[in-house]
C-alpha cells in the first residue's frame, strides 16, 4: 500500500457492524458519509508466470458505473502508471492478451519489458461494496477519508475474502489522519492489514502469488528410495504439463507450449537416464508416448520461434526492407496455424487423453511400492557423473573439422546433464547449485545459438522452397530472406568459433570440480 | 500549467469570491487547480476551512528554504489544493525584495509545479506593490474585477499601461464588472461604454447578490454551496470565458473528478 495510506482487516464486532465505521474514542474527531455507497469492480491481472509479482508491481482494473481504470503500482503501493479503460468509442481489451492489444501509453511502456512474450490473464476478480467516511476536524475540515471496503471474490469462484478499512489523508494533514488511525487500530476488531486487498483476494481462494514456476518443486532427501524420488519428479513434472494444458489449447501465448515442452522433454530424460529404477514395463510403456507427445508439439514451437525472432531479423536488414520480406510473415503464420490445428486435435484426442489417466496411476503405484534400493542421493550423483563424464568426453573429441551433427550431439548431452542437475537439484546445496547451473548455462548458450542458427538457415531454405513451390514468393521477399540466412550463418559460425573456448571452461578442472561437488554433497 | 490572477488595486470589489469559484469550477470540470491565497487577510484560505498558516512563513516560502509543495493543502473538493494565506504575507514585499529577480520571484516559485497543476490561481491582496508586480509577471491571465464607476475604469487603464510597458511575455487582461446593480442608469451605461471601446471586457458581469456574501457563512464557493443559484450560473459563465481567454483546452483537464470528497 503507499506509505501515507493505513489499511486495516475488520474482524469479530468491527465486521459485525456491517459498513459503519468503528467506535473511536476521541472527542476531537468526527465523520460524515462521503456519499452513497457505491460497488467497484475489481480485476487483477498478471502473467501465468507471475512476472509482474515478481517485478514487484501489481496491476489492477478498478471498474464501476460510468468507467473504469488500469492501474499499475509499485512495491511501495503508489501508482507507477494509469490508463482508462476502454472510454467511450474504444474497443474493450479482451483478455488474455498481449501487452501489444494495450493502447499507446505510459502504461503500455512500464508493462512491456516485464510481460514480455507473456500474456496477460485476469488472475482473481472481485466485487466490493464501498462506503466512503470524511474524518473532521474542529473547523469541519476533511483530513482523511475513510473507506469501509467489503470484497468478495467473484473468479475463479465465490468467495468473501472479508472487509478492509483504508484511511487515506488528503494533503497536507498526514498527522491528523496518523492520529485517527491510531485511534481505529484500538478499537475492537481492527487489525493492521499485513496483506494487499490483491494478496487478500488470492487468499480466499487458496492461492498464493508466484504459486507457478517452470522449475521443478520437489523435495527430495539422499536417503528416500530413488524410485520414490524418480516417481516424485515425474509426477512434478507433469503437474507442469498439465497445468499449463488449457493455456496451450487456447494458445494465450507462446510460453505454455514451450513450457509444456520442456515439462515433456525433461520426462523423457528422466525415463532414459534414471528411468532403471523404475518398472521396466512403465518405461518401455510410457517413453514412445511422451517422444509422441514431443513430436506432436515440436511443428508449432518452431513456427512460434520463427515468429517471436521475425520482428528482430526483419530489423536486421540492410538492402531489402521488412515490406519485401512481410509475405515470409504470412507465410510463417500461416505454417504455423495449421500446425496448432494438429496439435490442438493432439491434444484434444484420446491417445493424449489415455496418456493422462493412466501415467499418473502408474507412478502412484510406484510410490507405493517403491523398490527400496539405491537410495536417491547415491543414484541421482552416479547418474549425475555418468551425464557429466559423457559430456567431458564427447566433448573433448570435437576439433576445428568436426561435422555440425558432434556439436549438435554434444548439446542433447548438455541438455540431459542439465535436467538431471535440476530434477535433483533439492538434493544440492543451493549455492552450488546456482554455479554448476550458471556453467553449464555459458556452454548451453553456445551450443544452442550454433544449432538453432543452423536449423533456422536450413529451415529458411526449406521454406524458401516450398513458397516458389506455391508461386508465394516474390523475388524480393526471396532475396530478404537470402539476406536473413547470411546473417543467420554469420551467426553460426561465430558460436562455432566461440565454441572451444567456452567448452574448456567447462572442462576445466574449476569447472569440473563444480560438478563433482554436487555429486558428493549429495551423497 | 496556467497561471490566473484577480487583481485589483481596490479592495472588496470581488477579488477573492471571483478566484474561489473560478478555482473551484476549473477543478470541477477536471483540471489540476492550485489556488493560492496570497492575502494576508486569508479570505479564501477560511472560505475553504484550512487553518491560515504556512511553516516558516512567507519568508522561507519566498527564500526557497521550504518547498511550496509542502504548504499544499488539499480542499475538499477533488482536483483543487490550497496553498494557505499566513499572516507574515504582510511582508511580502520585503522578502521578495532580498531576492534575486525580485519581480520574478513568484514565477520562479510556481515553476516546480508545473507537471503537478494545469492551472494555478492567485488570489491577491489589494495594493500596488511589488508583490503585485510579481502577480502581473507570473500570471497568463489577469481577472480584473471593476465596480462600474468611472474611477475603477480609470485603475483598469492604468493597469493596461503599465503591463504594455513589460519587456517579453505580458498576461492578457480579462475585466469583468462585479458587484453590479443593474437598477442603477449608471453602471448600466458605464458597462456598455466599456464593452464598446475595449475587447478585453467579459460579457458576463457578476451582480451583487446575496448567495456570495453567504460564502462566508457557509464556507464553501457558491458554485459548490448552491450550484443552481443564479451566483453559480454567473461564475460559471466568467470561468467559461476565463477559460478560453487564457487558452485552456479542456483536453488539458488530466485531473480525475469524483475521487475526493465532495
Amino acid at each position: 500500500m503507499p506509505s501515507h495510506l493505513r489499511e486495516f482487516v475488520l474482524s469479530g464486532d468491527a465486521l459485525a457492524a456491517g459498513d459503519s465505521l468503528p467506535r473511536l474514542d476521541d472527542p476531537r474527531l468526527d465523520f460524515a458519509i462521503g456519499g452513497s455507497s457505491r460497488t467497484v469492480r475489481r480485476t487483477w491481472f498478471d502473467t501465468f508466470d507471475w512476472r509482474l509479482f515478481r517485478a514487484g508491481l501489481t496491476l489492477e482494473l478498478v471498474a464501476e458505473r460510468g468507467g473504469g481504470e488500469f492501474v499499475l503500482t509499485g512495491r511501495d503501493g503508489d501508482t507507477a502508471a494509469a490508463a482508462p479503460a476502454g472510454g467511450q468509442g474504444e474497443a474493450r481489451i479482451r483478455f488474455p492478451c498481449l501487452v501489444e492489444a494495450l493502447p499507446l501509453g505510459q502504461l503500455r511502456e512500464h508493462l512491456a519489458p516485464v510481460t514480455g512474450v507473456r500474456a496477460l490473464l485476469p488472475i482473481v476478480k472481485a466485487t466490493s461494496s464501498l462506503r466512503e467516511y470524511r474524518a473532521l476536524n474542529a473547523d469541519e475540515k476533511t483530513v482523511a477519508v475513510v473507506t469501509v471496503e467489503r470484497m468478495t471474490v467473484t473468479q475463479p469462484r465465490h468467495r468473501d475474502a472479508g472487509a478492509r478499512l483504508t484511511v487515506r489523508p488528503l494533503r497536507g494533514y498526514d498527522a491528523q489522519a496518523a492520529k485517527l488511525a491510531d485511534s481505529l487500530s484500538d478499537a475492537p476488531g481492527v487489525e493492521p492489514a499485513a496483506t494487499t486487498a490483491f494478496e487478500s483476494a488470492l487468499k480466499a481462494v487458496d492461492r498464493k502469488p508466484g504459486d507457478y514456476t517452470g522449475k521443478i518443486d520437489v523435495r527430495l532427501t539422499a536417503e528416500m528410495p530413488a524410485a520414490f524420488a524418480v516417481a516424485a519428479i515425474l509426477d512434478a513434472l507433469f503437474d507442469t504439463v498439465e497445468v499449463n494444458l488449457p493455456g496451450t489449447i487456447r494458445d494465450i501465448d507462446t510460453e505454455f507450449l514451450h513450457d509444456l515442452r520442456v515439462a515433456v522433454r525433461r520426462t523423457r530424460s528422466v525415463l532414459k537416464l534414471a528411468g532403471s529404477v523404475l518398472p521396466d514395463a512403465t518405461v518401455s510403456r510410457y517413453a514412445p508416448e511422451f517422444k509422441w507427445l514431443g513430436d506432436l508439439t515440436t511443428p508449432t514451437r518452431d513456427g512460434d520461434v520463427y515468429l517471436l525472432s521475425y520482428p528482430a531479423m526483419a530489423a536486421q536488414l540492410v538492402a531489402a526492407t521488412p515490406d519485401e520480406l512481410a509475405p515470409f510473415h504470412d507465410y510463417l503464420a500461416q505454417q504455423r496455424a495449421a500446425a496448432f490445428g494438429q496439435l490442438a486435435r493432439g491434444l484434444r484426442g484420446k491417445r493424449f487423453a489415455e496418456l493422462v489417466g493412466n501415467w499418473r496411476l502408474d507412478l502412484d503405484k510406484i510410490s507405493a511400492a517403491p523398490r527400496p534400493r539405491p537410495p536417491a542421493g547415491a543414484f541421482a550423483a552416479r547418474r549425475i557423473t555418468t551425464a557429466h563424464q559423457k559430456v567431458l568426453r564427447r566433448g573433448a573429441m570435437i576439433g576445428p573439422d568436426s561435422p555440425s551433427e558432434a556439436l549438435h550431439d554434444l548439446r542433447k548431452r548438455c541438455k540431459e546433464l542439465r535436467y538431471l542437475l535440476e530434477v535433483f537439484a533439492s538434493l544440492h546445496d543451493p549455492s552450488q547449485q546456482w554455479h554448476a547451473i550458471r556453467e553449464m548455462k555459458a556452454l548451453q548458450d553456445c551450443l544452442g545459438e550454433y544449432q538453432d542458427t543452423q536449423v533456422q538457415h536450413a529451415g529458411l531454405h526449406e521454406f524458401a522452397a516450398r513458397m516458389m513451390g506455391e508461386r508465394r514468393a516474390p523475388a524480393a521477399t526471396l532475396l530478404a530472406m537470402g539476406e536473413i540466412a547470411a546473417k543467420l550463418a554469420e551467426r553460426a559460425n561465430a558460436a562455432r568459433r566461440e565454441f572451444a573456448g567456452r567448452f574448456a571452461e567447462f572442462a576445466s578442472p574449476r569447472g569440473q570440480a563444480r560438478i563433482a561437488a554436487l555429486t558428493k554433497a549429495g551423497t | 500549467m496556467r497561471v490566473l490572477a484577480t487583481y485589483n488595486i481596490k479592495g472588496g470589489v470581488g477579488k477573492t469570491a471571483t478566484a474561489v469559484n473560478i478555482a473551484y469550477l476549473a477543478a470541477r470540470d477536471g483540471f489540476r487547480v492550485l489556488l493560492w491565497d496570497l492575502d494576508p487577510q486569508s479570505a479564501a484560505t477560511f472560505l475553504f476551512r484550512v487553518q491560515p498558516k504556512v511553516k516558516g512563513g512567507g519568508k522561507a516560502l519566498v527564500a526557497g528554504k521550504r518547498p511550496v509543495d509542502d504548504a499544499i493543502k488539499a480542499t475538499d473538493f477533488p482536483n483543487l489544493d490550497l496553498l494557505p494565506a499566513d499572516f507574515t504575507y504582510r511582508n511580502l514585499d520585503l522578502h521578495l525584495d532580498s531576492e534575486r529577480k525580485p519581480a520574478t520571484r513568484l514565477r520562479a516559485l510556481l515553476a516546480p509545479l508545473r507537471r503537478e497543476y494545469d492551472l494555478v490561481v492567485l488570489d491577491c491582496p489589494p495594493s500596488i506593490s511589488l508583490l503585485s508586480e510579481n502577480v502581473l509577471h507570473a500570471a497568463d491571465l489577469l481577472l480584473v474585477p471593476l465596480i462600474p464607476t468611472t474611477l475603477s475604469v480609470r485603475t483598469l487603464e492604468q493597469l493596461t499601461e503599465f503591463i504594455a510597458g513589460f519587456d517579453g511575455k505580458r498576461p492578457r487582461i480579462l475585466a469583468f464588472f462585479s458587484m453590479v446593480d443593474g437598477r442603477k442608469r449608471l453602471h448600466r451605461e458605464i458597462a456598455e461604454e466599456l464593452r464598446a471601446s475595449r475587447n478585453d471586457v467579459a460579457a458576463t458581469a457578476i451582480p451583487s447578490l446575496s448567495a456570495i456574501e453567504r460564502m462566508s457563512v457557509g464556507r464553501q464557493p457558491v458554485a459548490a454551496l448552491a450550484p443552481r443559484s443564479q451566483a453559480a450560473r454567473y461564475y460559471c459563465e466568467l470561468w467559461l470565458e476565463a477559460r478560453d481567454r487564457a487558452r485552456l483546452g479542456v483536453s488539458q483537464a488530466r485531473g480525475q473528478t469524483g475521487s475526493a470528497p465532495g
